[in-house]
């Protein structure tokens, strides 16, 4: 991982479309701006990880379930 | 073309029928291409297959024959990824997370599935605000009406 420090109100540009901006530093929280084009997905990381392991956890399940679903008005 | 699915054997699907899902899903970022099957004799969930890969199927739902007043909006740049015209083109899909019992079951709300149902384009939209829960209990029309007789 590339690790650059930064102060208050310094960024980093990624590529041509992506700045990142340090907007505000109050004690332990860090205001962070991005701009990125749209079709750029961004999400606080532990949102996606819970969305990622949500869809794990959706995929498991026994194909008995499934035929008790068929067949079957729940 | 033939398809071997997950649970539904091999079944023929029409190819104007699949769904594209440019990033993939959370966590399958390979999977782009799904398509929705009908499960034998239950209207109310179906399996959303990749085309890709058999062992990749989920079971989804209508969240609104669970959750009636589940809405929210579609930020705009969402709206223009999937060249969405008309709100009669969208169709909402909750991923199912089935347990045993299935009284147990759970739906996401928080990142429904989007389809756009006229240009063949979707994407899993993650909602960033948390008033629709990631594990929102099935309460299932049977159980329902048997709350209301007792």
């Amino acid at each position: 991982m590339l690790v650059l420090t930064r102060k208050c109100h310094e960024g980093i540009q990624i590529g041509e479309n992506i700045e990142i901006k340090v907007l505000a530093i109050e004690g332990e929280q860090i205001k962070i701006g991005i701009d990125a084009p749209e079709d750029v997905d961004i999400h606080r990381k532990e949102v996606y990880e819970t969305i990622q392991k949500q869809n794990n956890e959706a995929l498991q399940l026994s194909a008995n379930l499934i035929h008790s679903l068929k067949n079957n008005n729940v | 073309m033939q398809l071997k699915t997950k649970y539904l054997g091999t079944v023929e699907v029409d190819p104007s029928d699949c769904i594209h899902f440019p990033a993939g899903l959370p966590g399958f970022g390979d999977e782009t291409e799904f398509v929705l099957l009908d499960l034998p004799g239950n209207p109310i969930f179906q399996i959303f297959q990749s085309t890709k890969t058999t062992a990749i199927a989920f079971v989804v739902t209508n969240p609104h024959y669970f959750y009636q007043d589940y809405t929210f909006t579609l930020e705009d740049h969402i709206v223009k990824s999937l060249a969405i015209e008309h709100e009669r083109d969208v169709v909402v899909l909750s991923i199912v997370t089935l347990k045993d019992p299935f009284e147990k079951s759970t739906l996401n709300l928080q990142a429904p599935v989007i389809i756009n149902s006229r240009t063949k384009m979707g994407r899993q939209y993650i909602l960033n605000d948390d008033a629709f829960p990631i594990r929102a209990p099935i309460a299932t029309v049977a159980t329902q009406s048997e709350k209301g007789e007792a």
